[in-house]
């Protein structure tokens, strides 16, 4: 059992990347494995300091394929455990990810972007959008929640455990090196002080009792002779997936109601949207914002409805579009038209989305 | 006679019964050497504490052979899963079954970083010198002038390297004071058991285990018994058979 540090609220000036190393000890995950990356590196160097109070475990693999496959490893044995990676370690962890989607193991990692495509740069970019949600050679079977600050990173870090423990799909905390490396204050608290009670783990491999006598032995594979053997499985995952969908889906909603002008942007972007909105508001211009936090699956009937009521859509990323593509294809059948605003890898400012919102108005969108 | 067909098989308890017949190609080596493994977890009484993981390669249809814990992986990745299992869970005895290529080829940066580590498990690699699942192509551990799909002229080293020799490559990198480290063979299965005995004594007090089997794989190399056996007794002049490193031995001198 592990020592859980933060036993009532505390108001702390944190690195995203402490928060994040924090909330996992308050959802007393108990192994974490990992590789360096920037800009993830110091969740792992906060996880580490703290191992002499927390009592928990830590090991720093040889990369991010073994990362990945070894946190499995602590899964299957029982354990809460845990990863975080970016970029090009999100790429070759995909191996990993693609059997935890296939086992239904309840996997859990923390992707703070970087820029991308290769190494690219090494702090900012939401271009790990699509790759977190559907990569791998499988179907997007995961649970993926976008944050857009340091409560946020608290909050969902631990949610996210629970999603995972609950629903067997593997769950994702997408946020970047932004949120990763700036200090924000930020209140850390015990979960059941706020009624969240952890989902108890359970060992998958060596369960009590004896083989033969008490149970049977354990034979887990992701491997099926014939074709309709394996989409059978698919088949059941799919519709699980689709059933508990609702209760997962979350969105935060800014002057949406009445906005003539609707901007769709997550994680931080969607922040940035926040200040433009005030801004354009106080200029007379009707602005929103819908920021969807699960980006998988995504909030589909208030998102509809919310684009269905403006008269025009803003898409804008640090990304050409991969919030975007993944957000019009559950948009079909509507006539809003809309308008981008894309910054491959670089961060979108308030100022940014004010000046296209502006234009926007002046001469509207056509597509 | 069909008194004699009907007696069962005296099958350790780690062995599967309803499996049945061996679902490897008449004559594989993988059978012998699960076979041998699972007797050797019942002598030592290990049933509840192993968990074993299969590679992918023909090794993967051993994912319900074993009457223990068992867990089917990716190609390569094995030790990863099996070393993320034990140390979240110490005192398992985890075994990591490959193939040369799952070992040698694709997951040798996880082979090489368990030795050095000292992870605590058994790493069993049956060395039948091709890919055997993938229909035969040249692996790490090919010998000179071998025919593969891939070499179809018999494999010329000056083009594609000399063959990996697995175990001295561990015993070269691994901690020699918590190691085991030995190459076997099917050919001999006394021998073979006695190895996996010591191997696994090793990783039940916490070491580190790795154990080449030498292995045949007479559907791709397309040999009948008889050749099948030569080219194995080819094998063993080739990768010498010994114990590299024991801890125990270690302590006498
Ligand atoms: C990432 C990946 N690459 C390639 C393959 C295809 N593949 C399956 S088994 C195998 C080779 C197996 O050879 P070996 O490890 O020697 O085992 P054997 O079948 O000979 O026992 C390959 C290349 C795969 N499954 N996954
Ligand atoms: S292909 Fe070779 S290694 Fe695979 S089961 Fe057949 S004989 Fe065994
Ligand atoms: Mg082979």
């Amino acid at each position: 059992m592990v020592k859980k540090l933060i036993t009532q609220d505390t108001r702390m000036f944190l690195t995203g990347n402490e928060v994040i190393a924090y909330a996992a000890n308050a959802a007393e995950a108990e192994f974490m494995y990992g590789y360096p990356i920037t800009p993830q590196n110091e969740i792992m160097h906060t996880w580490c300091k703290l191992l002499p109070k927390t009592e928990a475990g830590f090991l720093q693999t040889e990369d991010e394929i073994s990362a990945g496959f070894s946190t499995l490893g602590g899964i299957l044995a029982g354990k809460r455990a845990f990863t975080a990676t970016a970029g090009p370690g999100n790429v070759i962890m995909q191996d990993a990810q693609s059997m935890a989607e296939m086992m239904r193991l309840p996997f859990v990692c923390a992707v703070m972007q970087r820029g991308g495509p290769s190494t690219a740069t090494v702090i900012y970019a939401q271009q790990e959008t699509r790759l977190t949600c559907f990569g791998g050679n499988g179907e997007g079977f995961r649970i993926v929640y976008s944050t857009a600050g340091h409560q946020d990173l608290y909050d969902y870090m631990i949610k996210a455990f629970n999603t995972a423990w609950k629903y067997r799909f593997p769950t994702y905390m997408l946020a970047d090196g932004y949120q990763g490396k700036m200090r924000e204050p930020v209140t850390l608290y015990d979960p059941a002080s706020r009624g969240i009670s952890m989902v108890p783990t359970e060992a998958f491999l060596r369960a009590e009792g004896k083989i033969g006598v008490d149970r049977d032995a354990t034979h887990l594979r992701n491997t099926f002779n014939l074709e309709e053997e394996l989409m059978e499985h698919l088949d059941v995952y799919k519709e699980e997936y689709e059933r508990i969908s609702p209760e997962i889906e979350e969105y935060f909603e800014y002057k949406a109601e009445d906005a003539e002008v609707l901007v769709i942007a997550h994680g931080i972007v969607a922040r940035s949207a926040v200040t433009a909105i005030d801004e354009l508001r106080a200029k007379g211009i009707k602005a929103g914002l819908f920021r969807p936090i699960t980006i998988r699956p995504l909030p589909v009937n208030p998102m509809r409805a919310a684009v269905k009521r403006a008269k025009q859509v803003l898409f804008t990323e640090s990304a050409n579009g991969q919030l975007a593509q993944m957000c019009l294809e559950k948009l079909y059948g509507l006539t809003t038209p809309y308008s981008t605003l894309f910054k491959m890898g670089v961060g979108v400012t308030g100022d940014d989305i004010v000046s296209k919102v502006e234009a926007m108005v002046k001469e509207p969108a056509t597509v | 006679m069909a008194n004699v067909l009907e007696v069962k098989p005296d099958l350790a308890q780690a062995q599967c019964a309803e499996v049945g017949a061996s679902k490897f190609c008449p004559g594989c080596g993988h059978g012998t050497i699960l076979k041998t493994l699972a007797q050797v977890i019942d002598e030592l009484n290990l049933n509840e504490r192993a968990v074993f993981g299969c590679d992918i390669g023909c090794s993967l249809l051993s994912w319900n052979y074993m009457n223990i814990d068992t867990v089917q992986t990716h190609h390569g990745r094995t030790t990863p899963v099996i070393y993320g299992v034990t140390r979240a869970n110490p005192g398992t005895v985890g075994i990591a079954y490959m193939g040369d290529g799952g070992g040698l080829a694709i997951g040798s940066q996880h082979l090489v970083n368990a030795s050095v580590r000292g992870e605590n498990m058994l790493i069993l690699l049956a060395n039948n010198t091709n890919y055997g699942m993938t229909g035969g192509q040249m692996s790490p551990t090919t010998m000179p002038g071998q025919v593969t799909e891939t070499t179809p002229y018999g494999r010329d080293c000056s083009i594609t390297g000399k063959p990996a020799k697995g175990a001295e490559m561990i015993a070269a990198i691994a901690d020699p004071e918590k190691s085991y480290v030995a190459r076997s063979t099917m050919g001999n299965v006394r021998g073979l058991k006695k190895v996996l005995k010591a191997a696994l004594e090793n990783v039940a007090n916490g070491g580190f285990s790795f154990v080449e089997v030498l292995s045949v794989c007479p559907n791709n190399w397309r040999t009948n018994n008889i050749k099948t056996l030569e080219r194995l007794k080819e094998m063993e002049e080739f990768f010498e058979v010994k114990e590299f490193i024991t801890p125990a031995k270690k302590e006498e001198v």
